[in-house]
């Protein structure tokens, strides 16, 4: 959208404004090197890195990192910048991982040689593994702002903090949850499908589900898998019809997890509840809009702002007035800046070393997440936690836990 | 283990999703038949006409099935361009140079949509888009049916044109015998262009039959295409109705196994009957003998 913006700029102005916006540019580059070492000081910036994939197979999803991450180097900006640095400004160096580890990583390298004194990002978590990596070797402190693999924090590397929860922490707490709405309901749900795709993310959590539903009550009838992208969502609704399951568990991308619901919506397959665990389009906005009949119901154990948060529903109204959807992304970025502007705020600095204690101290509650104050311990935040969502009429509402909760769960859904 | 019923359900359901696979083939073996080159930008091209669906029913708000008429002159126009400017001056000398121009050709059609789109998925509704017909026990899928329909109808329709017209003849000369073509008088380039067009207007056809129920986004194109080249080895290279046939079995098998084995092992069975194919009948079902 910056670039269009700019180009209908450039289009409607004339030669001679050029010249003279030349001419002004000139002298304000040269004032600096002219100017005494004082007026320089009046201005100090503080430079973070924001790395997210604008471009390639995740660029929407990166499109709406970036956006949250804007909008909190704004609003500290507003505020007066960093006070313990005499009000330095936040400024952004943005880099586009591109959608690959690779680029990634040689978006880290540029960050640390522009001089950024932290880098928050990365959304997918290969991109996360690689880029914290490349970062560990500068101490650079790195803030992971989605990336669920369990991998990204088992290495023990000192710059890298996670403030959401990891891909273990999700789903065990996905499945406390839904036993406790079963409970809850007075247990409907006995039988479950499992519906996954077949790669790293679907396989590595369907196995996890075989082996923990059965300790917590629930019979496992079938795990379906299909690849990705499925040609086809006919059979695994045949296979769900004929099985007639209380429940069904989908892990899979946006796009399959649409053709499965409304599949399964054509072939009037109606389970006591749709249960998602990382939905690809369970707590997606767009799902509800286009799709309202199919999405109807459907529940997610996923990251979620907290509906609560005066500041969240601020947030919130900024962003979809901007056209984009509110999604998770968009306030892990926004409370991951947040985050580090206290810390670097703290420490006083920005050295990195103290950055990342500042970091390993932190005690911070101003974010808008479900997770009370920050904890770190090796990286990892203690208090994250997933929290579940349900799709009622046009909107998606959190339903458990009760601390959070806007609305009753639709358990069995009617 | 399934009953009756929900296997012939499932056979049925592939029936119908192979019809797809034998339009999407249908083209493939056409460019094939005539001009003897393996098409590598057919899943783009087809990604191409999918986009243009969804752009037709939302900007224009045009139903997907009524958005084919238009998109199949626009289609067999883009084809005819592709093949007189592009793939045909760049191909000559070695014939290695013309899958490397079919193969570059994709990357630049995927990149460009990918530029245009960015990686998002799409998908457009319609009131039919999810609709049932009811078969006494059996529920079988409404665009899917009229997509069988139309399968039948665009293979008759290509082997009228190809038997009883001028251009039909035309390609048909210069299919068995390009040098003879030549000296009667045929314009070869202008055949060879007009076959590329209409490969490329059967995947019009296919993407308007698939948007109702399906997703689009720049790389899909590669699921169809993979698909339609066993469909194409299986029915013979370059005949029509071995396409459609093809195309049919395809399917079916796809469905059965994906019940019985699951999906992600399902396509096993396809690429089983593949390697099958061209190791005891590699001139495939109706293919001409060697």
């Amino acid at each position: 959208m910056g670039r269009s913006v700019q180009d209908s700029i450039l289009l409607g102005i004339s030669r001679r404004t050029v010249l003279k916006a030349g001419a002004a540019a000139a002298a304000v580059t040269t004032l600096p090197f002219a100017a005494p070492s004082a007026l320089r000081a009046q201005t100090p910036v503080v430079k973070i890195g924001i790395l997210q994939p604008v471009t390639g197979a995740l660029a929407h999803d990166g499109d709406l990192g970036r956006a949250g991450a804007e909008m909190a180097i704004n609003e500290i900006n507003g505020a007066g910048g960093i006070k313990s640095l005499g009000g330095a400004k936040l400024e952004m160096v943005f880099g586009d991982a591109r959608s690959t580890p690779e680029a990634g990583t040689q978006e880290v390298e540029r960050m640390q040689a522009e001089g950024v004194s932290a880098i928050v990002g990365g959304f997918a978590s290969p991109i996360c593994l690689a880029a914290s990596q490349a970062a560990a070797r500068y101490d650079l402190p790195y803030l992971v702002d989605v990336g669920v693999s369990d991998q990204i924090m088992a290495r023990g590397l000192t710059n890298t903090f996670r403030f959401s929860p990891g891909f273990g922490k999700v789903t065990q707490v996905a499945l406390d949850n839904l036993t406790a709405i079963n409970d809850k309901a007075d247990k409907p749900a006995r039988t479950v499908v499992l519906v996954h795709e077949d790669g790293l993310f679907g396989s590595g959590l369907a196995k996890l589900l075989q082996a923990e539903l059965p300790k917590r009550g629930f019979e496992v009838l079938e795990t379906i898998a299909h690849p990705t992208p499925a040609r086809d969502m006919s059979n695994v609704a045949l296979r769900i019809r004929s099985l007639n399951p209380d429940l069904v568990i989908p892990s899979n991308y946006y796009g399959e997890f649409v053709l499965l619901a409304r599949t399964m919506q054509q072939q009037r397959i109606k389970p006591k509840g749709i249960y998602a665990i990382l939905g690809g389009a369970a707590s997606n906005g767009r799902f509800v809009k286009e799709f309202p009949q199919a999405a109807q119901n459907v529940i997610d154990c996923n990251h979620w702002h907290d509906p609560k948060n005066p500041k969240a529903l601020a947030l919130r109204k900024a962003v979809e007035g901007q056209g984009k959807s509110f999604a998770y992304n968009v306030s892990l970025n926004y409370s991951n800046v947040l985050l580090l502007a206290d810390a670097i705020e703290r420490a006083a600095s920005t050295d990195r070393k103290k950055i990342i204690e500042a970091l390993n101290a932190s005690t911070f509650d101003g974010h808008i997440m479900p997770y009370g104050p920050t904890k770190f311990v090796n990286g990892q935040n203690e208090g994250a936690t997933p929290i579940n969502t349900q799709i009622q009429g046009e909107d998606i509402k959190v339903i458990f836990p009760d601390a959070f909760a806007e609305a009753k769960a639709n358990f069995p859904a009617a | 283990m399934y009953s009756p019923q929900i296997i012939l359900e499932a056979a049925l359901n592939g029936l119908m999703t192979g019809a797809v696979y034998a339009l999407i083939a249908l083209g493939l073996t056409l460019i094939y038949g005539v001009l003897h080159i393996i098409n590598f930008a057919h899943g783009a091209l087809l990604t191409c006409a999918m986009f243009a669906v969804w752009i037709a029913w939302a900007v224009l708000g045009m139903d997907p099935y009524l958005a084919i008429l238009p998109l199949v002159p626009l289609m067999f126009v883009l084809g005819y361009g592709l093949q007189r400017f592009v793939i045909g001056p760049a191909s000559h000398g070695d014939d290695g140079n013309i899958l490397l121009v079919t193969l570059g050709l994709s990357i630049v059609l995927e990149n460009v949509l990918l530029a245009l789109f960015q990686s998002d998925t799409r998908t457009l509704d319609t009131d039919y888009s999810f609709q049932v017909v009811a078969l006494g026990p059996l529920l079988l899928s409404y665009p899917r049916l009229i997509g069988l329909g139309v399968a039948v109808v665009v293979t008759g329709l290509l082997w009228l044109v190809l038997n009883r017209t001028d251009t039909g003849k035309a390609i048909r000369a210069v299919a068995k015998e390009k040098l003879g073509a030549n000296l009667v008088g045929i314009d070869v380039p202008h055949v060879y262009a007009v076959t590329f067009g209409l490969g490329c207007a059967c995947l019009a056809v296919a993407a308007g039959l698939l948007m109702p129920t399906f997703y689009v986004n720049p790389r899909i194109g590669g699921a169809f295409v993979l698909v339609a080249f066993t469909v194409v080895v299986l029915g013979g290279m370059g005949s029509l109705p071995g396409a459609l046939l093809g195309g049919l079995f395809i399917g079916v098998v796809e469905s059965l196994c994906g019940l019985f084995l699951g999906d992600s092992l399902g396509q096993i069975g396809i690429f089983l009957i593949f390697i099958a194919v061209l190791l005891v009948r590699p001139t495939g079902l109706f293919g001409a003998k060697a």
